[in-house]
Parts: C-alpha cells; structure tokens; sequence
C-alpha cells in the first residue's frame, strides 16, 4: 500500500513540477493546487498506513483496546489543507486580477514592475 | 494493552502538574497580543480613526514582553511553555532560548517603528483595506516562528505571515504590485511547501515534531536515517524564504512595488525568519550534517553576496538597490552559517540584528526621499542636501552602517565574520565579505551622491515634508550608531545565542525538565 | 443563476444549513464534526443565498462584515485560551465548568468556546471571499 501510494505522489509531484515550469499563470496555479495535493499525501504516507480502527478510545477504558491508526498525520494533513485551501483561493483572486489589469497571463509579458528597458544608474554629474 | 476506567488515570504522565507562574506568559504575549489585537482590529475596520490607537499599544505590548523574555532568557536560560499543558513531545511547546528572543526583539522594535511611520503614510483607503490588522497577524506569525519549539508550528506561522503578507503586498492594486505580487505569491508558497515536504519526511524519520525531541533523537538516527536529504530539503526551503542564489529572484521582482513602509517591514524581517530558521534546523538539529554542507553553504553564500551587491549596483531605482543590498546581506549571515563555529555563528546572529534596523531604516530613508522629491529613480532625485541635511545626516549614517564601515552596526558582525572565517581556513569568504562591503560603499555612496551632493536645479520638491518621519528614522539611526560604537552587550547575546545553539543541552532541559534522555 | 426554483428555494435552504451548522459545530464536541466543518457549512449556505438572491441581500442579512465576523472569531478563539491565565495553567488548557452552567448538564468549557471561535473565523473568511468572487462575476 505505501508502494502504490508513493508511486502516486510521484505522479503528483511530475505533474505539479510540470505544471509550475510553464509560463501561463493559470498553469501554474493548476501546478499549485496539485502540489498541494501531494504533499498531504506524502504526509499522510510518511505517517505509516495501518489499516486499523479509528482512534478513538471505546467508553469506559483509559487506554485504547487493540492497536490504532496514527491520528497525528491526519492532524498535520488537515492542517496543511486549510492553509493551502486559503492560500490558494487568494493566488486565484490575486491572479484573475493580475490578468485583468495586466492583460495577459503570460509570465514573459509581465513586466510592469521589472521593466526591461529600464536605464542604468547615471555614472556623473 | 487495554485497561480498566476504574483504574485510576496518572495525569501526572501526560499533563503538566504543576501550576505556571503568569511571569511565563511572556513566552506567549508576543504571539498573543498582535492576534488579540488584530481581531480586535479586524471588528472595527469600518472605524479607520481607531486604527493606530489599537495597533501601536499592542505592538509596545510585543516589544516588551521581547525585551522582559530577553533578560529572563539571559538570567535564567530557555524558557517553555507547552500549550494546553500536554508534556512535551506531545503538546506544541514555545520555547525560546537567546537566537529567538534576540530576533524577537529586534523585530518587534523595527514592526512599531514601521507602525507609527504608517500612521501618516498609510492613508484612511489603506487603513480600511486592512493595513493594520494585516500588520498584526504578520507579527503574529514572525514572532510565532522565533518563539515556537515545534516546526510543523514553525511552517504554521511562516503561512501565517505568508498570507498577512500577500495582503500587504498588493495594498493599492496597482499594476505593478499585482505583478510582483503574482511572482512573490507563487514562489514564496512553493518554498513553503518544500518546507512542508520536509517537515512530512521528518515526522516520518523521526516519529516527532518537537524541535528538542527532535535534536535530542537525531544523534541516534545518524547511521541509519536520511538526514542529509532532510537537511538539504530545509536547506533549500529556508534558503528560497531567505532569497539566497539561486534561489533569490521573487526578492528583487517584489520588493521595490508596496508602499515603502511594507517594504521596510519586509525588507527588515521576512528573510531573517528565514536565516533564523536555517539556524535553528542546520546547526540545532543536523550539525553533521551541515558540516558535510559547509562547501555548498559557502559557495552559495559567496554568490548571495556577490550577485546582491552587483545587482544593487546596475539599479537606477534606490527601492530595487535596497531590495538588491537585502539579498547581500543575506549572504553574510550564510556565511557565519556556512562557517559553523561559535564566532561564526555569532557574528550571523549579530548581523541579523543588524540588518534587521538598516535595512528598514534604508526604506524608510527611501520613503522620506520619495517624500522630498516625488520619487525614486536615481536620474531624478537630486539636491537633496539643500532641502534636509538632517536626512542626509541620517542617510550617511545608514550607508556606513549598511556598507560595514565605522560608526555604523555593520563593522561589528563582519569583523566577526572575517576573524572566523581566517580562523577556519576559509579566505574566500572574507574575501567575500570584504569585497561585498567594499561595491556596497560603491553602489551606496554612489546614490548618497547623487541623491543629496548633486545640484539639482531641475528638481521637483513636490510636498513639504513633515517632521516625524524624520524623528522616527532617527530611532533606528540610533540603536545602529549605538550597536556600531558600543557592540559588546549585543556581541555577548549573540555568542550566547551561537552556544545556545551549538550545545542545546539547556534547550532540551527546559523543554523536558524530567530527563533529557528519552 | 437567478432561476425561480431555485431562487424560492434558497432561503429554506440556507436556513437549514445554517441550522444544521449549528448542529455539526456542537455535535463536535465527542464526534465527528466541530467548528470548521460547521463553518464550512455554514459559508457555503450564504454562497448559496447569495448566487441564488444576489450578493447584496447576504451582506444585508449578516449585518456584519464578513470579516467582522472573523475578526470576533479569532478574538473568541484567543480569549478561551487566555482564561488559563487565571487558572495557573498553559495556554489553550482546556478548563471545564465543574458543575455545567446554570444548572443544565452540558460540557461548558474553554474548549467549546475555541470551537465557536473557529466557526465563527471560518464562516467569515469564507464568506467574504466567496462574497468577494460572486460580486466579480455579476459587474
């Protein structure tokens, strides 16, 4: 089960390195959203997978009955969720408005605050 | 495994039992107080008036309870407090020892000053968008990230400072600062996740997320675990947080387009969370393993320093020379890292300090440039001289300060470095050190001149400045002359902070006064 | 979007999101559920509303900033952490009322009220930059 899980995070992170190299913002918020994605999962994977109960300690014990999952993992992943997820519907605002008042979502053309044909400091006076 | 309810629970082994004096508390109300304030702040956005009257006295709360966890930190060693009262490793701790409170300190001094700048600077729209507030949770988040014992803790305030800054960043939406907000945001959020990928391999080597648990297990794990890919993860996370080369760009394509005193704030504290948390996961945690890395720090540093100070160097905009002379000194303090010794790491933390102060006065010194004359391009300004010599008095304080000549704070912390590094053999890093200073006092004596020897007859003295923004430059003038001609107070709280770091025995006893063996 | 069907439906059905919210935030306190599912609940009620009604009716029926909203949150939040101060405890301890409150048998404790926080942080952010998207599509 890590095996196959592992494989899986490799595919995300391919697909989101992929995606972040390309030049169009829109690809590269694509690429961010699955990126987010593979490090929950890599979390979740780096936590050991048991397929055991819940852990939840049963009424009337003081200590778990039989062997529990791990709940840090989910702890860390639901964490990192809810950051990435406010992070994310922000960079999209940030970038709809980006596109909107630059007029393309091509990296190569934004250039306003790094002007290319920007002067060298004067050398006297 | 299971037991009976009757059996009687021994609270003992999983709470702190003992009562918590309120004096601790200092080791939270620099987190505290910004986010009570900032909620606070956030009700009453609609009253713009009330702002800085909310703000001011909740950042003078930060500052002192900083400067109270110093001198307690100092008398008494580290100082923990584990939320919810859950024993370590368990509970999220606070812990801070002398490299976090030093910083906090710092931070907290440069956040109030910035804080009353904006007063004037940043007019009612700003405020109503949410200055303040925004202001408030980012020194939640950079105070979080210096005080807290625990790194997944750690990547929790670094989004939350993150995202207080993407707000402040596009304060004003202009075309600009959506651009270098888009390449700031993107970059900055992937060397967040590097440091989140990092921190999922970690828990998965470790079992734990407590920064004393984890550098007390680290030594039993050398042989079998993979650390060093573990460091080399957080190497290049913290160094994208940092703008080391190569990984610096989003630094210079961003800093220059927000309002000048988010810049200064910027400027001052952002990279230096991320130097801090270098330190912290470098030295602290795998110092084997650092030491098998010290070539590549140093070579990286070397090119930080030097790509910095030539970048600062073909710029005709003083924000983006700022922004350039930001990612130099950034170089320095890898340096003292890359070097590992005490007096190495040190000078790292005395140059943070440092640079902390003259990198947000230089901004600010940019924004009451900009005040006098309408703008910031070294073609246009100039003849300053005439109109305030107080500000060129004040600006060539800072350029000695910034380009490491006396009286400013910078002489101290690189004559630490280049004795370490002649110490350690290593002569081309203060080569580098030296020939950085020496093209910073090129590039900064070279906007010094222009900006207020140069007869400026066709210049346009737009506005009649007001007098304190020039008051409050003077207040971080004056600690930097202060550190320049008096360094001995600052330079033994670094090296306490380097032993501290390099021996974290009294670290990891604070944390676990039962026993630090596990 | 402003369909009739669904415009008559809205109402009833935020209503019984929000209800049920409620109940998913309280319900948290020993199960599944707790104040950030609620709030999600509860802010996709009000984007609901507001796709269906316009953006204006749900400023108007919340009275308050979203981000108000939050604010008070984050303040609650905090403040359910301060009350170990007086207790010599650590931040964030959870503190039960011995007895429940005013005689009714209920978990009244610190950690309800950092529960009510987070639904409250949530709702508002949620809302306002749910709010904040659906004005940018209508203009």
């Amino acid at each position: 089960m890590e095996t196959a899980l592992s494989v899986t995070v490799g595919c995300f992170f391919a697909i989101s390195v992929y995606l972040l190299l390309s030049k169009h913002v829109i690809r590269i918020m694509l690429g961010v959203g699955v990126l987010g994605n593979a490090v929950n999962l890599l979390i979740f994977t780096n936590g050991r997978l048991l397929r055991e109960v819940p852990p939840i300690i049963a009424p009337g014990m003081s200590t778990p009955a039989m062997e529990i999952a791990n709940p840090l993992p989910q702890a860390l992943v639901l964490t990192a969720i809810v950051i990435s997820f406010s992070l994310f519907a922000f960079m999209l605002v940030l970038a709809f408005r980006a596109y909107q008042s630059l007029g393309t979502d091509d990296t190569d053309g934004m250039r306003v605050a790094e002007p290319a044909d920007e002067k060298l400091p004067p050398l006297g006076y | 495994m299971a037991s009976p309810a009757d059996a009687p629970i021994d609270y003992a082994a999983a709470m702190v039992t003992a009562p918590t004096s309120a004096a601790d508390w200092i080791v939270v109300a620099p987190v505290l107080a910004p986010i009570l304030l900032g909620a606070v702040l956030l009700m009453v956005r609609h009253k713009p008036v009330l702002h800085p009257w909310i703000a001011l006295p909740g950042l003078a709360i930060v500052l002192a309870s900083t400067v109270a966890l110093v001198a307690r930190v100092a008398a008494e060693g580290p100082l923990v407090m584990t939320m919810g009262g859950w024993l370590p490793p368990f509970g999220i701790s606070f812990a801070a020892d002398m490299l976090g409170s030093v910083l906090a300190m710092t931070a907290a001094f440069v956040a109030l000053v910035c804080a009353a700048v904006a007063v004037r600077d940043i007019d009612t729209t700003g405020r109503r968008y949410g200055f303040y507030p925004f202001v408030m949770l980012l020194m939640a988040g950079v105070e979080g990230s210096f005080l807290t014992g625990d790194i997944f803790n750690l990547y929790v305030w670094f989004e939350v400072f993150l995202i207080s800054s993407f707000g402040l960043i596009v304060l004003g939406s202009e075309r600009s600062q959506l651009d270098g907000a888009t390449k700031y945001a993107v970059l900055n959020l992937v060397a967040t996740t590097l440091f989140l990928i990092g921190t999922g391999y970690l828990y998965g080597i470790f079992g734990t997320l407590n920064m004393a648990d984890i550098a007390r297990k680290a030594p039993g794990l050398r042989e079998t675990a993979p650390l060093m890919t573990l460091a080399t993860i957080y190497l290049l996370a913290f160094g994208m947080k940092a703008a080391a080369f190569p990984v610096n760009f989003w630094l210079p394509a961003s800093y220059h387009t927000p309002r000048i005193v988010v810049a200064a704030l910027f400027g001052g504290l952002l990279t230096k969370v991320g130097i801090y948390a270098l330190l912290r996961t470098q030295v602290m945690f795998f110092p084997v393993e650092r030491a098998v890395l010290s070539d590549v720090i140093a070579w990286v540093a070397v090119a930080t320093m030097m790509l910095g100070v030539l970048g600062a160097l073909a710029q005709s905009d003083i924000r983006r020379v700022l922004g350039f002379l930001v990612i130099s000194g950034i170089g320095v303090m890898l340096a003292g890292l890359a070097l590992g010794t005490p007096a190495g790491i040190s000078g790292a933390v005395v140059y943070a300090v440092h640079s902390i102060i003259v990198m947000t006065a230089l901004y600010l010194l940019a924004g009451e440039i900009a005040e006098r004359t309408g703008g910031y391009s070294l073609h246009d300004v100039a003849g300053l001289y005439r109109v305030s010599p107080a500000l060129a008095a004040a600006a060539l304080l800072l350029v000695l300060s910034v380009a490491g000549l006396p009286p400013g704070s910078g002489l101290w912390p690189k004559v630490m470095l280049v004795r370490a590094s002649l110490e350690e053999g290593a002569g081309m890093l203060a080569f580098a050190i030296l020939a950085s200073g020496f093209l910073i006092t090129i590039a900064m004596g070279r906007m010094f001149a222009l900006v207020f020897w140069r007869e400026g007859e066709n210049l346009a003295v737009t506005r009649e400045a007001r007098r304190e923004g020039l008051l409050l430059l003077a207040v971080l003038v004056a600690p930097a002359i202060a550190i320049g001609l008096w360094p001995q107070p600052l330079i033994a709280l670094g090296d306490a902070a380097a032993a501290g770091l390099l021996d974290p025995s009294s670290y990891l006893g604070a944390v676990f006064p039962q026993g630090a063996q596990p | 979007m402003r369909t009739v069907i669904f415009g008559s439906i809205a109402p009833y059905l935020t209503s019984l999101m929000v209800l049920f919210s409620v109940f998913v935030l309280l319900r948290g306190h020993n199960e599944p559920g707790g104040g950030f599912i609620g709030g999600l609940i509860a802010a996709s009620a009000f984007a609901i509303y507001g796709i269906a009604c316009g953006v204006s009716p749900v400023r108007r029926a919340l009275r308050f900033h979203p981000m108000a909203i939050s604010g008070a949150g984050l303040l609650t939040s905090a403040l359910s952490g301060l009350v170990s101060l007086g207790y010599a405890t650590p931040f964030l301890t959870g503190l039960w009322a011995p007895e429940g409150f005013m005689g009714i048998e209920f978990a009244f404790s610190s950690v309800l009220f950092f529960d009510i926080g987070v639904y409250l942080v949530v709702v508002g952010s949620i809302t306002s930059i749910a709010l904040a998207l659906e004005e940018r599509e209508s203009d």
